[in-house]
């Protein structure tokens, strides 16, 4: 597997040598763990495993609050607090499982971000980063109609916002809203098709992170000079990279014990702080609370939709092209697909925004941008949040559609190191300190 | 808009912008919000906070003398009343107290309608006024105020959450009235808007406790409170145990793992010329 030439799986007792020649499952699980790995990976790096753990934590402890559950309106709330109160441990579970939400969200982010900062999309990575972008979109489904299931106000009336946006596509919104929600409105039918894909959905995810990983195993790992692996001979490969085992499946460890460190603090101690207090009070269809607001994840593409406060329309007559409805929709569906042309609109011939002088400085906007969006979507839509909203909304699409090709044109990139050997002895400089004494720290 | 009103709302904007991007929370504070909470102290706050079951029993005696007669409870059981880690009251007492409330009766031989006494194995029955919420959340429901919309940064950057939030609308009564549309509306330092339909419950010397603590206004506000706390969130005492524990342990992981890791990495990094 993979492009870099490594030692492969050779079987050598006669139970492996029978098994192997018959189903070479030990050689993929050997080629997977010894995968050469390019040794100056950075902590950014580790955000992979925090996401397999995660998707996988939240499919064991969503298996055991289904247990428990019950997708009816009049029984599923009652049946969150019957988990809260009654079943041994449920709260952990269920608290686990809710803030497990927010753990995705922030590795996914930062995975992505990482992703755009060092160029990782660019080719031959462009499959991976492409499967990447339809896992997010399946993700922020999943997490919308897992927020769904409690039945508090915010469940219910996020349904109904988020389902009504469909209804506002022209011709054939309304019967894809009637599909979504299985009638007229928000109601019992929506509940049980939300619970069903919401258990369908986190297996969908599990396929594709092995689609995922099995791609950028074939290309190998991208790293922080945006320089590849030399490939000549195993010898030459092996002075720039490192097996995964032991390197860095232990240093992704420490990382991951450190994140849950932190994620069963706030557990076990503030595990309210990132939910809505709304949603512990019963859906009610008659009583719409003051502010409908997403969870905070879903706040950026919110607000993106939220931007679009104006129509499209024929210059000089009355005639509506495009409703103020309808584009905000458009904008939000967009600002996430639009990372889908990222590989292929970034013209810059360095992959890595390490030596990109003028490239980092737009990247720096663009994070501060998704911030202040993030920001904008949990404000009411009273001035001067709507112009605010439009501006990071512009810039968002503009990153991606016109910054990155304008600035392969006109940046004069730094030159990367020749080898990824070169850049990890840059930090690791061989000492001359005399035989048999260690180095000083 | 005056220029002064201009210059306030930027400012406020400036700072919300400001609080957002270094909570990268994505909320900011409430501009709008005047109502006036105070951050009480509850033995139930931080890590090592547990709560305290003399006070849930004092709280307790107010939700079943003063509260219940219009709020319901219909999440938490009366046999819930008997843990250890709850008001830990004695099981006859409870038996006793159950006996007072009418539930609806689930007999084989019962008609639609009929009631029956509670009995240990009951929920509390629902509210009795159609405009009283019921209670067995509120302390977790009513945690968003001070905004920003309830994105839960007040709780954080201010320690104070639903517990004070009761505490402050049963002290906030400025004795102020006024009549809209046939409702009697009430003064409120911290309500939202400043005037509540619920009458003032407590004035004090409600209630006499049996091992004489204190009653005024103020205490049996916070004991009240620390009760629906508890109604609300019945595990918290064992999942900050289980927070101590599981960051105790995740924490010796992380350092262990932290030495494995500088230890197999060190003759990568450190190479002698030789």
């Amino acid at each position: 597997m993979g492009g870099i030439p490594h030692d492969h799986y050779e079987p050598k007792s006669g139970g492996e040598k029978w098994l192997h020649r018959r189903l070479p499952i030990l050689g993929l699980a050997y080629d997977t763990l010894m995968i050469p790995t390019p040794k100056n990976l950075n902590w950014m790096w580790i955000w992979g495993i925090v996401l397999v753990f995660t998707l996988v934590m939240q499919i064991a402890t969503g298996v055991v609050l289904v247990m428990h559950y019950t997708p009816h309106i009049d029984m599923a709330f009652t049946s969150v607090e019957h988990i809260m109160r009654n079943v041994n441990g449920g709260w952990a579970i269920r608290y686990i499982h809710a803030n497990g939400a927010s753990l995705f969200f922030i590795a996914v982010y930062a995975h992505i971000f990482r992703n755009l900062y060092y160029g990782s999309y660019k080719a031959p990575r462009e499959v991976t980063w492409l499967i990447g972008v339809i896992m997010l979109i399946i993700m922020m489904a999943t997490v919308f109609m897992g927020y769904v299931l409690p039945w508090g106000q915010m469940s219910f009336w996020g349904a109904t916002v988020i389902t009504g946006l469909f209804g506002a596509i022209p011709f054939v919104g309304e019967p894809i809203q009637t599909l979504l929600l299985g009638g007229p409105s928000v109601d019992n039918a929506t509940l049980n098709r939300f619970f069903s894909l919401h258990y369908l959905m986190p297996f969908l995810l599990l396929g594709l992170t092995l689609v995922h990983v099995w791609a950028f195993h074939t290309t190998g790992n991208n790293n922080p000079t945006g320089v590849e692996v030399r490939r000549d001979s195993k010898e030459i490969a092996e002075k720039d990279t490192l097996p995964f085992w032991p390197y860095f499946v232990i240093k992704d460890l420490f990382a991951l014990a450190l994140i849950m460190t932190i994620f069963v603090a706030i557990v076990g101690f503030m595990p309210n702080f990132l939910g809505h207090p709304d949603n512990y009070i019963p859906a009610n269809p008659l009583v719409t609370p003051a502010h409908i607001v997403p969870e905070w994840y879903l706040l950026p593409f919110y607000a993106m939709l939220r931007a679009i406060t104006f129509s499209i329309s024929i210059p000089f007559t009355d005639v509506i092209l495009i409703d103020s409805k309808f584009l905000g929709v458009i904008v939000m569906f967009a600002s996430l697909a639009v990372l889908a042309v990222v590989p292929w609109t970034d013209t810059s011939r360095v992959r890595s925004g390490r030596y990109r002088p003028m490239f980092k400085w737009w990247f720096i906007l663009l994070v501060v941008d998704f911030f202040v969006l993030m920001w904008a979507g949990a404000m009411p839509a009273e001035a001067p949040i709507p112009q605010i909203s439009l501006i990071g909304t512009i810039y968002w699409f503009g990153y991606f559609l016109v910054v990155l090709p304008l600035l392969g044109l006109f940046e004069e990139p730094m030159t990367p190191p020749a080898t990824i050997e070169e850049d990890f002895d840059a930090k690791h400089p061989v000492t001359s300190s005399p035989a048999g004494t260690a180095p000083a720290e | 808009m005056t220029d002064e009103g201009k210059d306030k709302q930027m400012k406020k904007l400036l700072l919300s912008a400001l609080a957002a991007l270094t909570l990268v929370s994505g909320g900011a504070f409430a501009a709008e919000d005047e109502s006036h909470i105070t951050d009480y102290a509850f033995p139930f706050e931080g890590p090592f906070g547990r709560y305290d079951t003399a006070q849930l029993q004092r709280g307790l005696g107010i939700y079943n003398q003063v509260c219940s007669s219009c709020h319901g409870m219909e999440l938490v059981y009366f046999r819930n009343l008997t843990e250890s880690s709850g008001p830990a009251m004695p099981a006859d007492m409870i038996t006793e107290l159950a006996s007072n409330y009418y539930v609806p009766d689930d007999g084989l031989e019962a008609a639609l309608g009929d009631e029956r006494t509670a009995t240990l194995a009951d929920t509390f029955p629902g509210s009795q006024i159609a405009g009283a919420p019921d209670m067995s959340l509120l302390a977790k429901a009513r945690a968003g105020f001070h905004g920003p919309y309830g994105t839960g940064i007040s709780p954080l950057i201010n320690g104070i959450g639903g517990p004070e939030y009761i505490a402050s609308i049963l002290t906030g009564y400025t004795g102020e009235e006024k009549i809209e549309a046939g409702v009697t509306f009430y003064q409120n330092t911290a309500f939202p808007g400043g005037w509540i339909a619920m009458s003032p419950p407590l004035y004090g010397e409600d209630i006499v406790h049996a091992d004489d603590a204190p009653n005024d206004l103020e205490s049996e506000a916070q004991d009240i409170a620390a009760f629906l706390m508890w109604a609300a969130e019945p595990k918290l005492n064992q999942r900050k145990a289980f927070g101590l524990t599981a960051v105790l342990f995740l924490g010796l992981l992380t350092v262990l793992l932290y030495l494995t890791n500088k230890k197999i990495w060190y003759n990568v990094k450190h190479r002698d010329e030789a």
